[in-house]
């Protein structure tokens, strides 16, 4: 009697398990079949009044029938919590190819980025960076550079004069000069000097009144102008490429004896010859030369102990052969179009 | 200096030396071949013809119909030059030839008549018409003299030739002459040099007897020679003078002055020539003008003098600024019979104020400027009386009348001779060093490790043992050195806690979305006082002459800039950008020349936040996105707690959204909305900025990190919403609740402002979000109630602040 009664408990429960679809049917059941006041509970209370030789075995069916049931709701509801997370995540799909939020960083501007390249490159080297003012005494602008007054080299007409005697520095060589009358003729000195710089010129395509500069200097005992032309190799390899050569071509500026131009190999062509070197194969890059004894003196170096090279280099000049600038004009007017092509530069 | 392949050849065996290679080897010595030019390029089938005949076309006036003999043939050619004639030599384009701007020349009908060619002018040969001489500036070229008929006209006009631009700079002054080139290809091919000694006739008659020389300042005028020349017959100068003055960039104009600036071409020695019988005396007093002292030039204009030019004068009156220009009254003219010419040398710097001044830059100034040989003035004198005794068919009279030396001595340097090598780095003998410098026509000696080399006033650039060491250097070649490293004291370089921070700086910007900029530092007189941190009293600093009104003062502030960069962008549809900018300003000190420079950070925003989305609008940025960026600046620096902000009036920014920015209580900044009104004079939308001087925030470099470890014991939070009068101001209530707090307030975070219907029209709501924390222990819900009461009531005793139901 009670058997039959538990067997066809055991088949509504399972039939009313299956047909669940949804978490709440399934607390339903369980209260249903397996609560406190649910009818397996009853029958298991009941026992008492069932005979010695009935209670083993109901009991044991009794116990088998719950822990069937247990074991099917369980089932069910790891089943459904499964298709409910399915659900849940079909509900949750993204067009994964629309654009996501960014963070859209400024650029750092290109001449300071070809500044922070050179300088990284020398403080790797062993130069110190030096900065000096802007606004300069014609002293150290000039005369300490051995450009004494009424120097042919110096034009008033290319100056921004303030007074007599006070103008916007026309090269950053002024720090060079700055920098050995601090070290009062004791070496090494060692720097690279960047900055800006002015000139009374009228600004086109290829000039600017004001523009970028980059001096190096290295004052030591025993400096010789094979040791200029090695700095300069390693200098023309790191910007411009492993396999470009230097060549030294004569000049003269007042502030170095010897003076040199350095040209590279094109970096185009090869040296083949081509627009960018004008057929030549090479490339006039920078200033540099053996510093005058006049200038070590009046800074305070004994020329015959100290010997030394300086170099000088226009930012510009490299970022528009680099990229193929066409006009000087671009790095002042900030266009952010100009700007942004060379945020990995 | 425009050297002539051709003429060059006269002093320096070329063969073998393509024009090319030539300008190579000149510039990799040294002076750099700016242009290499043919002149005759691309001209072909020009020939010398014979006008036999020449008679008027039958229908047009202003043309002539000429049979041209052209050696193998004669042919009609229809000529419009007013100066063509029966028995002239001239080149003649012939059918198929090609003339100046490649025009091919065709078989043609002129009013009916055949013209076989063009007779041609010399700017149809592509001569510049500014060099063409007079005779010839409206007409066509007639050969001179004995040219062969039917013979290509090209090397007749020195079209085959090859010029070479050479870029003189101050070093290289002693090439401004043939023979200074010379000397220096003689050197560079080690070929010989060949200089012929010129060769005078002088009549009995002596010089000093018709003029004397006078020297009032020998420093400022170490020598002045002067000739006489009579008997001249002014016309124009050969043909050959003429093409070599032409290539040179010089006008012919008769043979008397011809004759001097091609001695002047030759041998650098500017020359001048009196018409003597004009000079108004028999005696040259070469003397400082008077202040004020005035003459009129050849060029017309009266010039007023300074006691700093030199003048020479007949005694009275001035007749040339010596070195610079000649007088009007003394000037060579058609009629001239009598010669008195020239041949000094005067004090460079002097001739470079003159012309400076005077603005009259000349082929002469610029030689004195640069430099003369001092010991080729002489014979620059005698060139030129030779020259002008066989083409002008002058009569020299005996002897140079001068004041001052002829001559100086050669410069001598004594050196070892191993410093070339250690200062080149090289590996020379002492027979290379030597052997080059004897290229370079310097005389050498040596004793032991000494050298001595003595180095004529030719070379006036050539003094101290450095410049030998160039000489040797640039004509042995710097390409036979050996790259090497350098041997010495081995440095530490690092940047410098500024540069550090500086960097750092950028970084944070362009994190910040910020795009770096370089604008100028000169600027406009108006505005370059305008948003300056901090006001200065005494005047802008100012450029002396600037090139334009947009760059003559310097900046106080990088704001006025960052603005015309703002409406630049705007004008080209670029509404949303965001700008930073670091460098100097200049702020004026009173009584003093120099500005005091200072380095600053300023930035510029406006638009959107960022650009509109699929997602939706983007937010317009505000005061509180720019405020937000220097927040971010001061937290990476580790200066926040150092730094306040204080509502402030400022000149062009909006009165209610601007804040100074202050350091320990000093002002270091602005930052703020810029006035309605600036925006709508610059065509602006709303826009925000700011300006920190950078040497104030990093003048230490960034602080030092101290090291603390992580907190073990957890942390209480408490929110509170505190209403106060909305005049309050946050920073205060921040200020007030940090001191009340303390020790254990571990952070404190405003995340709610409310102003509205739940509290009174006067009111705001401020909640703050507090975090409680003791290092050492785990705090108790008492301690933490006591704190909050603390604040609670310290608020409400400083603001009246109430906490919100």
């Amino acid at each position: 009697m009670l058997k039959e009664k538990l067997l066809e408990l055991r088949q509504q429960a399972l039939s009313t398990i299956d047909s669940a679809d949804e978490l709440k049917a399934l607390q339903e059941a369980h209260v249903r079949f397996l609560g406190k006041k649910g009818p397996i509970t009853e029958i298991l209370k009941g026992m008492g009044k069932l005979s010695k030789e009935e209670r083993p075995d109901v009991g044991k069916l009794a116990n088998e029938v719950r822990q069937l049931i247990a074991a099917r709701i369980e089932e069910k509801k790891t089943d459904l919590e499964a298709r409910l997370l399915d659900l849940k995540l079909e509900s949750e799909k993204l067009d994964v190819t629309l654009p996501g939020r960014k963070t859209v960083p400024g650029s750092h501007h290109l001449l300071a980025s070809i500044i922070r390249e050179v300088e990284d490159l020398f403080i790797g080297l062993g130069f110190s960076i030096e900065e000096g003012p802007e606004v300069e005494q014609d002293y150290y602008n000039f005369e300490a550079l051995n450009l004494p007054k009424d120097h042919p080299a110096r034009d008033m007409q290319d100056s921004f004069y303030i007074t007599d005697d006070i103008l916007m520095r026309t090269h950053t060589s002024p720090v060079q000069a700055r920098t050995l009358e601090k070290h009062k003729g004791v070496g090494p000195v060692k720097i690279i000097c960047p900055g800006k710089v002015y000139r009374r010129d009228n600004d086109d395509a290829t000039h600017s009144h004001q523009f970028m500069q980059i001096e190096g200097l290295y004052v030591d005992h025993k400096v010789r102008l094979s040791d200029l032309k090695g700095i300069l190799t390693v200098f023309a390899k790191h910007m411009f490429g492993a396999d470009r050569e230097i060549r030294l071509r004569p000049s003269f500026f007042p502030f170095t004896e010897p003076s040199v131009e350095m040209d590279i190999s094109c970096f185009r062509c090869g040296g083949h010859g081509c627009n960018v070197c004008k057929g030549t194969g090479w490339i006039e890059i920078l200033g540099a030369g053996m510093v005058h004894p006049n200038v070590l003196r009046m800074s305070g170096f004994d020329p015959s102990e100290y010997t030394g090279f300086a170099f000088g280099m226009g930012p510009e000049r490299i970022a528009m052969l680099k990229y193929g600038i066409e006009d000087i004009r671009h790095f002042y007017t900030d266009d952010i179009r100009f700007l942004k092509q060379f945020y990995r530069a | 200096m425009l050297v002539s392949y051709n003429w060059l050849q006269d002093y320096v065996d070329l063969d073998g030396i393509t024009p090319e290679d030539l300008a190579n080897k000149i510039t990799n010595a040294g002076i750099e071949v700016e242009h290499l030019n043919y002149p005759g390029e691309g001209l072909k089938g020009i020939v010398v013809g014979k006008v036999e005949s020449c008679t008027q076309h039958p229908e047009a006036e202003k043309l002539h119909l000429c049979q041209v003999n052209l050696g193998s043939e004669t042919v009609q050619i229809v000529c419009g030059a007013p100066n063509v004639a029966a028995g002239q030599k001239v080149p003649v384009a012939t059918v198929g030839a090609r003339i100046a701007g490649n025009v091919k020349i065709k078989r043609a009908k002129l009013r009916g008549e055949v013209s076989n060619g063009m007779i041609c002018s010399l700017d149809e040969l592509g001569f510049d018409h500014n060099y063409v001489p007079k005779e010839y500036a409206d007409g066509i070229y007639v050969f001179d003299d004995e040219v062969p008929v039917g013979a290509d006209a090209l090397p007749f006009l020195n079209l085959d030739d090859a010029l070479l631009e050479l870029d003189i700079l101050v070093n290289s002054a002693h090439c401004m002459n043939m023979i200074g080139v010379a000397y220096e290809v003689s050197a560079i091919l080690d070929r010989p040099l060949h200089l012929a000694k010129p060769h005078v006739e002088e009549s009995d008659q002596e010089a000093s007897e018709k003029i004397q020389v006078m020297i009032a300042d020998p420093k400022k005028v170490p020598y002045y020679g002067a000739r006489l020349l009579t008997g001249i017959n002014v016309k124009p100068s050969p043909r050959w003078m003429q093409l070599r003055l032409i290539a040179a960039g010089v006008r012919p104009i008769n043979n008397v002055v011809d004759s001097s600036n091609y001695v002047m071409l030759e041998y650098g020695q500017p020359l001048h020539t009196f018409d003597y019988d004009q000079f108004g005396s028999e005696r040259v007093l070469v003397r400082a003008a008077g202040e004020n002292e005035e003459i009129t030039t050849l060029d017309g204009q009266r010039r007023k003098l300074t006691n700093e030019d030199l003048l020479i004068t007949n005694g009275k009156q001035g007749v040339a600024v010596a070195g610079v220009m000649g007088g009007e009254n003394t000037e060579v003219s058609a009629a001239t019979k009598n010669v008195l010419l020239e041949a000094a040398v005067f004090d460079s710097i002097s001739i470079r104020r003159t012309a400076a001044r005077l603005q009259l830059r000349s082929d002469a100034s610029s030689r004195y400027e640069k430099g003369i040989d001092r010991n080729r003035v002489v014979s620059a004198a005698d060139r030129a009386a030779e020259l002008l005794t066989q083409f002008a068919d002058a009569t020299v009279l005996r002897g140079i009348v001068d004041a001052g030396e002829r001559t100086v001595p050669d410069c001598m340097i004594t050196m070892p001779w191993q410093k070339i090598n250690q200062v080149l780095g090289a590996q020379l003998t002492l027979e290379e060093i030597t052997g080059t410098l004897k290229r370079l026509h310097f005389s050498v000696e040596t004793e032991g490790d000494t050298m001595h080399v003595s180095v004529p006033a030719r070379r006036f650039d050539v003094t101290i043992p450095e410049d030998l060491v160039e000489e040797v250097g640039r004509v042995f070649g710097y390409n036979h050195i050996k790259a090497t490293l350098p041997e010495g004291t081995s440095a530490h370089a690092a940047l410098t806690p500024y540069q550090k921070a500086r960097r750092r700086v950028e970084a944070l910007m362009e994190g910040t979305g910020l795009s770096q900029v370089y604008t100028y530092s000169l600027t406009t007189k108006e505005s370059v006082a305008s948003y300056a941190v901090r006001n200065q009293e005494a005047a802008p600093t100012q450029v002396i002459w600037p090139m334009s009104e947009e760059h003559a003062a310097l900046r106080q502030s990088m704001i006025p800039q960052l603005i015309n960069v703002v409406h630049y962008h705007l004008n080209r549809q670029m509404p949303n950008v965001k700008f930073y900018e670091i460098g100097k300003v200049f702020l004026p000190v009173a009584g003093a020349a120099r500005p005091a420079e200072e380095e600053h950070l300023a930035g510029i925003i406006t638009g959107k936040r960022s650009e509109r989305t699929w997602e939706g609008e983007a937010n317009d940025v505000d005061f509180f996105s720019v405020k937000g960026i220097v927040e971010t600046l001061f937290d990476a620096l580790g200066v926040s707690s150092q730094i306040s902000y204080q509502p402030a009036k400022r000149s062009g920014m909006h009165p209610g959204q601007t804040a100074d920015i202050l350091r320990n209580g000093e002002v270091i900044g602005y930052v703020g909305a810029l006035h309605p009104k600036v925006e709508k004079d610059n065509d602006l939308n709303k826009t925000f900025v700011f300006e920190v001087a950078l040497d104030a925030l990093i003048r230490h470099g960034e602080l030092g990190i101290t090291y603390q470890g992580l907190p073990r014991f957890p942390s209480t939070t408490r929110d509170i919403a505190l209403v106060v009068k909305r005049a309050t101001a946050a920073s205060d209530l921040d200020r007030v609740i940090r001191k009340n707090g303390a020790p254990l307030l571990h952070s404190l975070r405003l995340f709610d402002v409310y102003e509205g219907s739940h509290v009174a029209d006067d009111e705001k709501s401020l909640a703050f979000s507090l975090v409680y924390q003791d290092p050492e222990r785990t705090l108790t819900d008492d301690e933490v109630n006591a704190v909050h009461e603390k604040i609670i009531k310290a608020c409400a005793d400083e603001f009246g602040a109430e906490l919100r139901g």
